[in-house]
C-alpha cells in the first residue's frame, strides 16, 4: 500500500497546492465520475501566447482523483494549450508513479479528461480524450 | 448436520487462495457475488465432460440426459423456494432479467397510462430502471415507500400509498446496501388487500434467508444463482401459475413455441413459453447443485450464522471513531454492513484494506437513489455469507485502522 498510496498522493490529498477557483478565467470545465461521485472542476488563465499562467482545481473524491488533479495543475502551468492537447494517460501515471487497475484508473484520469474537454472547448468529457 | 464453518470453507477453492504471496484472501463481498463450492464446479464440469447436448426435442442418449439434468435443476430450485410446481420456475439470466420479464410481459399487457406502481427507496437499480422505462413508454406512475433514517420502510406511508389502488407493488426482500430485511409477507398481504399484484426482488433474500413463496403468497419472486453459490448467467423467476399462463411470451425464438408457421406461432406452455433459445444448461445444472449445497447446510443455519456475523461486525465497526454504519440494528438485517469513514473516500478504504487481502466493495452498489437519500455519494460495503469468519471481521477492522493511520 506504501506503493499504491505513495506519500506524494496522501500528501497532495491532505495539502493540495492548487485547490481553488480562478475568477476571471480563460478556461473553465467540470465533470464527475458518476460511479463514485468524484467531482473535478478546473479553471485556467492563459496568456496571449497560449501558455497557461495560472491554474486551479476544485472538487471532491478519493485520494487518487484529488491528488492527480493537484499534480496535473502543477504540471500544466507554463505549458502551452497545444502541449496539453498532447497529454495522455501515461503522463498521469508517471506523475503518480503507481500502477492502477481499470477501476482506479478512471479516478486518476478524471482531471485530465476535464482539462482536455476544457482546452478543446467540448461540451462533455470522454474517455477517448485520455487514451 | 451441525454447522461447521471451518469444514465447509474447505469446499471453496477461492477462499483458500492468497491474493499475493503471503496475503490470504478475506472475501467480504458476497452481496456482489458469492464464491462457488467445488460441488457446483464439478456438476458443471461433469455436464460438459459427459452429457453435453442441447436439451428438449433431441432423442439421442445425451440429449435425454441433458434434458433430464436441466429439468431436475428446475425441480430443485422450485423445491428450494417451496413453489407448488416446477413449471412455475422460469430460468432467466439473473434477477434483473426476471424483473424485466415481468415488466415486458405482464406489465405491458396489463398496465395503462395513469396506473400506479409502488416501489421503495431502497431498491437496487434492477428494480427501478425497468419500471422507469415502462413509465416513460406507457405513462404509468411510480411512487416510492420512503426509507426511515434507521433504514426501515415507512409503513404509514406505505398504507397511504396503498389507498391509491396500485396495480403492482414491487420491492426488495433484503436491501443490498442497508441489509434491511423487509417484512415481505406482511407487505404482500397488504398489497393484495389493496388489489395489487406483488413482485419480490429476492436477489439478496433468497440466498440468505429461508424463503417460501407459498407462505409469502408472492405473485412473482426474482433471484440470481450467482449470489447463492451458483454460477453467473442464470437466475429464476417464480410466478403464480394463473399469472404466468395469462402472460404473453417474452423473447421469441426456438423452444418457446408449440408450432410455427410463416406468419404466426402458437406459444409453448409454461415455463418454456418464457425460455426462448438454447438456455444456459450447464449453469442451470450448477444452480441445482448450489441449491443442493445450501439445503444440505439448511437455510435456518445459514441465516443464523449470518446473524452472528453481522452482530459481531456491527459491534466491532461502531467502536472505530469516524465510522458510521448505515441501516437497521443487527436483528433487522442480513449480513451486510455499509459504512463511511469520516474524511476518507470509500475507494481509498477499499483500496487500502485490499493490501491486507480484504475484499470489500466501494461505490453506490447499484442503489444510487438510496445513497442520495442519505446524502453520500458512496459507501464501503462488507458483506457476509455462510463461509464468513469473525476473524475476517477482525482483519477488516485492522485494515480500517491502517486507513486511519495513513489518512490521519
Amino acid at each position: 500500500m506504501e506503493d499504491l498510496y505513495r506519500e506524494i498522493i496522501i500528501d497532495r490529498f491532505k495539502n493540495p497546492q492548487y485547490r481553488g477557483h480562478l475568477d476571471p478565467n480563460d478556461i473553465h470545465f467540470e465533470d464527475d465520475n458518476p460511479l463514485c461521485g468524484d467531482h473535478i472542476e478546473i479553471t485556467l488563465r492563459v496568456d496571449g501566447d497560449g501558455k497557461v499562467t495560472e491554474g486551479r482545481f476544485d472538487g471532491k473524491g478519493c485520494a487518487i482523483s484529488q491528488s492527480s488533479a493537484d499534480l496535473l495543475i502543477e504540471s500544466v502551468i507554463g505549458k502551452s494549450i497545444e502541449e496539453i492537447k498532447q497529454m495522455n494517460k501515461q503522463n498521469i501515471l508517471d506523475m503518480l508513479g503507481i500502477e492502477l487497475g481499470p477501476v482506479r484508473l478512471k479516478c486518476a484520469l478524471l482531471s485530465l479528461k476535464v482539462l482536455k474537454a476544457g482546452v478543446y472547448g467540448l461540451g462533455e468529457s470522454s474517455d477517448a480524450l485520455v487514451e | 448436520m451441525s454447522f461447521d464453518v471451518f469444514r465447509l470453507r474447505r469446499d471453496f477453492p477461492t477462499l483458500n487462495r492468497e491474493v499475493r504471496p503471503g496475503v490470504q484472501l478475506v472475501y467480504l463481498d458476497s452481496t456482489a457475488t458469492t464464491q462457488k463450492p467445488i460441488q457446483v464446479l464439478e456438476a458443471m464440469e461433469d455436464f460438459y465432460r459427459r452429457s453435453n447436448a442441447n436439451i428438449h426435442r433431441g432423442v439421442h442418449t445425451l440429449a435425454e440426459e441433458a434434458t433430464g439434468m436441466y429439468e431436475r435443476a428446475r425441480e430443485k430450485v422450485a423445491r428450494f423456494i417451496n413453489a407448488p410446481s416446477s413449471e412455475q420456475v422460469i430460468f432467466t439470466r439473473n434477477a434483473t432479467e426476471s424483473i424485466n420479464l415481468v415488466a415486458y410481459t405482464w406489465a405491458r399487457a396489463n398496465l395503462k397510462k395513469g396506473d400506479l406502481i409502488i416501489l421503495t427507496e431502497m431498491e437496487h437499480h434492477s428494480n427501478l430502471v425497468p419500471w422507469q422505462m415502462l413509465s416513460t413508454e406507457k405513462g404509468v406512475i411510480l411512487e416510492f415507500v420512503p426509507v426511515t433514517d434507521d433504514g426501515l420502510l415507512d409503513f404509514d406511508a406505505y398504507r397511504t400509498l396503498l389507498m391509491r389502488n396500485p396495480r403492482l407493488v414491487s420491492f426488495t426482500g433484503m436491501s443490498n446496501v442497508l441489509g434491511t430485511i423487509t417484512p415481505a409477507a406482511e407487505m404482500i398481504h397488504m398489497a393484495h388487500d389493496a388489489g395489487a399484484v406483488t413482485l419480490v426482488d429476492g436477489a439478496q433474500s433468497v440466498p440468505h434467508l429461508p424463503v417460501d413463496v407459498q407462505a409469502l403468497d408472492a405473485d412473482f419472486l426474482a433471484f440470481s444463482a450467482h449470489k447463492m453459490l451458483g454460477p453467473t448467467g442464470i437466475g429464476a423467476l417464480y410466478g403464480k401459475k394463473s399469472l404466468l399462463e395469462s402472460m404473453p411470451p417474452f423473447l421469441g425464438g426456438g423452444d418457446m413455441i408449440k408450432t410455427v408457421h410463416l406468419h404466426n406461432f402458437l406459444p409453448n406452455d409454461i415455463p418454456h413459453k418464457f425460455e426462448a433459445g438454447t438456455p444456459a444448461i450447464a449453469e442451470a445444472i450448477g444452480f441445482g447443485a448450489a441449491v443442493d449445497y445450501l439445503q444440505s447446510i439448511g437455510m435456518d443455519a445459514v441465516a443464523a450464522h449470518e446473524r452472528d456475523m453481522i452482530t459481531y461486525a456491527l459491534e466491532r465497526l461502531v467502536e472505530i471513531p469516524g465510522v458510521k454504519v448505515f441501516g437497521p440494528a443487527a436483528d433487522k438485517k442480513g449480513g451486510v454492513a455499509s459504512f463511511t469513514l469520516e474524511g476518507v473516500h470509500p475507494h481509498d478504504v477499499a483500496q487500502i484494506v485490499d493490501n491486507i487481502g480484504v475484499a470489500v466493495r466501494a461505490g453506490h452498489h447499484c442503489a444510487q437513489p438510496l445513497h442520495e437519500k442519505f446524502g453520500i455519494p458512496a459507501t464501503t460495503r462488507a458483506s457476509f455469507y455462510l463461509y464468513s469468519l469473525k476473524d475476517e471481521v477482525d482483519k477488516l477492522v485492522d485494515g480500517i485502522y491502517q486507513v486511519k493511520k495513513i489518512f490521519g
